[in-house]
């Protein structure tokens, strides 16, 4: 029983209490950098979603079907980044042709995360925690849509904040970082939930 | 030790290789449009392209110039053509620059479609004039110290015929940073009288890329493509009272219009304000003072609306809208023609909206 409720408990876990943003602060600069708009901000976070629900069960593949056997291991990094380039790049070719909607409202974004950390932060997190196929596919998809909770609750305060008063030495960068140090502490009193490991 | 040196590079070359596969083959499957027939006027013209590039592209290829300011980058909305097959769904990007009516139509940015089955488009007959014209750069001069006028000699094909008023198109080739051509407008100081020259105002905009060249590159006898000409800012043939507005580098069409003017001695009268910052922003003084002998009923005002102290302004201060305000008392049965910075220009059709133009008789060229 524990043993099936661990993908579920993993899944939740990543989305509130160990959010890969907010706890590991991995994808930050898209993060600091997209969250002005909440339009855009929720297109990034689908694509990102997208990306992580789908690389980290690859990646976890290719360890553990490639690089394990042969011993490999420590090759995982420049394997992890070629295998989450290629997917991207071939997700935004099908998109191109099949959904041009779809491909106008998160093409854009699949290049810029690339080299997104948090990505291959799932991946790697995915291996240290030696999780199984299916746990790795939603700690993904968990991380994904935690990433995209918070930079989407980050673009919300931040259309608020146009019509507020900031001191002009936090304006920009500065409030938002103080903004998501607050948001990681609040994210905390979750943190008795449920934990992963 | 050796071996597992070699498994190693064989590994991650066997996973590259793979993924590169998958990549040719995408490309050639889901990448490759094939070959897509353009179908132009219902007929007129037809012709085959590469499938995936922008409709825009496709035409341009073919000799087909459709006017883009901005280079194809989906910001200036004047790329519109009439799509009637193959052009797919509207996109979200394109939606800001067509009307409901346009919509109907089957307007489209031919910058924002992709063409990727064939396509059959209707493109106004005047356009399919525009042709492509290499030329060599014959006088570049300081207008002021942030405008040059560039002439430009015709070589290939050596004349061409506009109306005063209409711009062309300055192709930027690969410089510095920038890896591919581009287009911008710029319109034609010289009158259509001398259709051998093409003379542009050109004002050096921080950071932009055509203007960066222009100032930082070009020397005379550099050879320059151009293509062209394009627009509906030209003289009315009416009788009504003119009221041109200029700032900057608006001057040029303006004072191709002028010297027009000037040519066929026409009798209506006409006011040109010109607004500048100072003094030194003011340029081609000596050249209007001339028109306003030649030209039976013209005057020219130029405005600065920050005068230093050591200009020794005498002429009329404030903003070009209070100036033309002042001016001019009523203005119900005149045309007016404005060029300039989007918000002079709206500032102006306010103005003259409460003096009496019509909207219908207010031209502008916008940049």
């Amino acid at each position: 029983m524990a043993n099936f409720m661990l993908p579920f408990s993993i899944f939740f876990a990543s989305i509130f209490t160990s959010n890969i943003l907010l706890t590991n602060y991995l994808g930050m600069c898209s993060f600091l950098s997209v969250s002005k708009e909440l339009k855009t901000s929720l297109g990034l976070g689908a694509a990102v979603v997208f990306v992580m629900a789908t690389t980290t069960p690859l990646n976890w593949a290719v360890y553990q079907w490639l690089l394990i056997p042969f011993g490999l291991e420590y090759l995982r990094f420049i394997v992890f980044i070629i295998v989450i380039a290629a997917f991207v790049q071939l997700t935004e070719m099908a998109l191109e042709r099949y959904s041009e909607g779809l491909y106008q409202s998160l093409g854009i974004f699949l290049p810029l995360i690339t080299v997104n950390c948090a990505i291959l932060g799932a991946s790697l997190f995915m291996v240290i925690r030696e999780y199984s196929l299916i746990t790795s596919f939603f700690f993904g998809f968990g991380s994904g849509l935690g990433w995209m909770l918070a930079i989407v609750a980050m673009a919300g305060i931040r259309t608020k904040l146009k019509t507020a008063k900031v001191p002009p030495g936090l304006e920009g960068p500065g409030i938002t970082l103080v903004i998501a140090g607050f948001m990681a502490m609040a994210f905390m009193g979750f943190s008795g939930m449920i934990a992963v490991s | 030790m050796f071996t597992t040196l070699l498994i190693s590079i064989a590994i991650i070359n066997l996973i590259s290789v793979f993924l590169a596969l998958i990549m040719v083959i995408a490309d050639a499957t889901i990448g490759n449009y094939g070959v897509c027939s353009i179908t132009v006027n219902a007929g007129a013209r037809e012709f085959e392209v590469l499938g995936g590039q922008t409709l825009l592209r496709a035409l341009n290829q073919e000799g087909i110039f459709i006017p883009s300011a901005c280079g194809g980058r989906g910001s200036c909305g004047l790329c519109k053509v009439k799509v009637l097959e193959g052009g797919g769904e509207y996109l979200p990007t394109e939606l800001p620059f067509i009307d409901d009516e346009e919509r109907k139509q089957l307007v489209r940015l031919s910058c924002q479609v992709k063409v990727k089955t064939n396509v059959a488009v209707e493109i106004p007959e005047e356009l399919f004039s525009v042709k492509e014209f290499t030329t060599t750069v014959e006088k570049i001069r300081d207008l002021t110290h942030d405008i040059k006028e560039v002439t430009l000699r015709l070589e290939d094909p050596n004349e061409i015929s506009i109306k005063a008023g209409q711009y062309i198109q300055f192709v930027v080739p690969e410089y510095g940073d920038i890896d591919e051509e581009v287009y911008r407008a710029y319109s034609v100081a010289s009158p259509p009288g001398d259709a051998s020259h093409v003379e542009l105002e050109i004002r050096l905009v921080p950071g932009g890329i055509c203007t960066s060249y222009v100032h930082e590159h070009l020397k005379e006898g550099d050879e320059v493509t151009i293509n062209g000409p394009y627009g509906d800012f030209f003289l009315r043939e009416t009788d009504a009272p003119i009221i041109f507005i200029a700032g900057g580098s608006g001057m040029a069409p303006i004072k191709s219009i002028l010297l027009d003017m000037q040519k066929q001695q026409n009798p209506r009268k006409a006011m040109y304000f010109f607004g500048a910052r100072s003094k030194r922003d003011l340029f081609l003084l000596d050249e209007m003072k001339a028109l306003e002998e030649s030209i039976p009923n013209f005057t020219f005002v130029p405005a600065l609306s920050e005068p230093l102290a050591e200009d020794n302004w005498g002429g009329e201060v404030g903003l070009i809208t209070e100036v033309v305000g002042r001016m001019v008392e009523e203005a119900s049965s005149s045309e007016a023609y404005l060029c300039g910075s989007p918000g002079m220009i709206d500032a102006c059709i306010e103005v003259l909206g409460k003096l009496g133009v019509a909207e219908d008789r207010i031209f502008y060229d916008k940049f």
